[in-house]
């Protein structure tokens, strides 16, 4: 090897593992980070105060992170309900009964709605659903809602996240031998037997991460649901009444936080819960998908 | 009980396709509003000037320092996670082929960060900016946008790298390569579309996300000039206007919506056509 080489080797090869380890270490210092930030709040109240008191006023000195945390997994929770039923159906009609050129035309479909900001999604939502959840929905219940509502963040959430598990769920799907659907379908059962009989039960931990890192997405989104929720912060079990979760906390008092004592390190104890709750709902559901794949 | 099986089928076959079929309608129905709703407001001042004095009562402008904002900030942010994505992503498929419990733990990694809401790297960009001493700023938000999209960079193009014939590595390998020419020099090559895709879509996420800028690039009615500069984006520009109780000004909201919509729909549109034309396999 010529001694040109032997550097450019050296230097490029060093390069490589130094940008790879950088961002490998990402995730732990962004940890480190916001647990060295958030530190001065644990000195005037405990973990478990911060976690489950109710009472959010900062100017007195007072972080109970609870409705922001019940707000954001009502949200979550009811775009899953949404979702989850449109997700799975469509990923059985496209990775079984499509045709080829249906499937060459949805998978552009799937890939521009996941493209689309959260803003837009968020402008669709205050023009579209808040309106009906307002003037429609709420006068058929009998009652008095703007709209800016918690059923309103779960209806555009689910938007924003049918593609993301929809693409899990198809590649999931994917791996089924095709084997296994003619080996039931010459045993006599009917296509939509040979699905529910054996392409789901094969696929069962994918369908069950895919929706677990689903809803880790949903619990993170920021803007979208920041847009149409209303921001009140309060408990309540009506998902016709405003709700106030986690990331739009954040989102919305970066303004004020360097101007009120202990706020910010408050905020930067909401991103390391949203930081922890999603990378461990990521870590495991992961964990299973590879499982899986290696067997 | 043949009926009652032959029916069963019939349902759901229905029904699976119903569901596929709603999806092309949300999305038409979400463009088709979105263009309704601001395509009269769409005027090419909008696109080609700046907000003048009285722009949020509803006066003269456009909203030109958004979209530069915007494109600096993800052309810099894209160019960033360019220049780490790219070796690492070239790491993993050649230093690490023989080591498949290493990269499969790498891979592992790399997607659950690729789950962290941008929110939070909006947060720790902006406690690093405070630390550095630093304001609102280009700079600051291209770097936080950075650490946001190189994950995508380095698994997108990671999918497309280790579709790459083992035999090939060999080859190379065989021939006398070193394991870092067989990474610039062979898999560079073989695995170009799945580096413009990865480009195209780490872009198009950096252009649309406005949680991760919201802290960092701050808000400014200039088109920024310098990197100290704070920026104005895109998405920003939307959200704040659709605040507005003024309805020209949220109406402008609704046209940003159309421009913002338009260059995201032209880079996912051109990252398919682009994939499958530097595509080296005849697979897709």
């Amino acid at each position: 090897m010529s001694r040109r080489k032997a550097i450019i080797q050296y230097f490029s090869q060093g390069w490589m593992m130094i940008a790879l380890f950088v961002i490998l270490l990402l995730p732990l210092i962004i940890g480190i980070a916001l647990t060295c930030k958030s530190g001065p709040i644990f000195r005037l109240c405990g973990l478990d105060e911060l976690l489950f008191s109710s009472i959010w006023k900062p100017t007195g000195g007072q972080f109970g992170f609870l409705p922001f945390i019940l707000s954001s997994l009502y949200v979550t929770i009811l775009s899953f309900i949404f979702s989850a039923p449109v997700c799975i159906l469509a990923a059985i009609y496209l990775t079984q009964f499509a045709s080829k050129r249906l499937i060459s035309f949805m998978l552009p479909v799937i890939d521009i709605l996941a493209g689309i900001p959260s803003v837009v999604y968020g402008m669709w939502g205050i023009l579209i659903v808040v309106p009906f959840v307002g003037e429609s929905l709420a006068p058929f219940f009998n009652v008095n809602s703007s709209g800016y509502t918690i059923l309103s963040g779960g209806i555009v959430l689910a938007v924003m996240c049918i593609p993301y598990v929809l693409n899990m769920l198809i590649e999931s799907f994917k791996t089924v031998p095709n084997g296994l659907v003619e080996a039931t379908l010459s045993l006599g059962a009917t296509k939509w037997e040979s699905i529910k009989h054996s392409v789901l039960r094969k696929c069962s931990t994918g369908i069950i991460s895919a929706f677990g890192l689903g809803l880790a997405k949903a619990f993170g989104e920021t803007l979208a649901v920041m847009m149409v929720v209303g921001n009140v912060v309060q408990i309540s079990g009506n998902p016709l009444e405003a709700g106030y979760p986690l990331p739009a906390l954040i989102a919305n008092n970066y303004g004020e936080m360097l101007s009120i004592p202990m706020y910010d390190s408050a905020l930067m104890l909401a991103s390391l819960i949203l930081l922890v709750i999603v990378m461990l709902i990521n870590l495991f559901f992961r964990y299973l998908i590879y499982k899986t794949q290696k067997r | 009980m043949r009926r009652r099986k032959r029916i069963e089928e019939l349902f759901f076959k229905i029904l699976t396709g119903l569901a596929c079929y709603s999806l092309i309608l949300v999305l038409g129905y979400i463009i088709l509003i979105i263009f309704k709703k601001g395509i009269n407001m769409l005027t090419l001042d909008m696109i080609i000037t700046a907000p003048t004095g009285g722009y949020y009562y509803g006066g003269e402008g456009g909203v030109l320092n958004a979209i530069m904002g915007s494109l600096y900030i993800a052309i810099g942010a894209t160019v960033i996670a360019m220049i780490f994505g790219v070796p690492a992503a070239l790491f993993i498929n050649s230093h690490l082929q023989h080591k498949p419990r290493m990269q499969g733990f790498i891979r592992y990694l790399l997607d659950a960060l690729w789950g962290i809401p941008s929110i939070v790297y909006g947060a720790f960009g902006f406690m690093v900016m405070i630390m550095m001493g630093m304001s609102a700023s280009l700079l600051a938000g291209i770097i936080t946008v950075a650490f946001l999209i190189t994950p995508i960079v380095i698994r997108t193009f990671d999918e497309v790298l280790c579709t790459i014939p083992r035999g090939l590595h060999e080859a190379a390998l065989s021939l006398g390569s070193t394991r870092t020419q067989l990474a610039f020099k062979v898999l560079w090559k073989q695995g170009f579309s799945g580096f413009i895709t990865a480009v195209l879509l780490a872009f198009g996420r950096g252009i649309g996300d406005a949680a991760s800028v919201l802290f960092t690039a701050g808000y400014t009615d200039l088109v920024p000039q310098y990197l100290d500069e704070p920026a104005a984006t895109l998405p920003l520009a939307i959200f704040f206007q659709l605040g507005s109780p003024i309805p020209e000004v949220r109406n402008r909201a609704y046209a940003a919506g159309i421009i913002l919509t338009v260059i995201v729909l032209i880079i996912s549109v051109s990252a398919r056509l682009m994939s499958r034309k530097f595509s080296k396999t005849n697979l897709n």
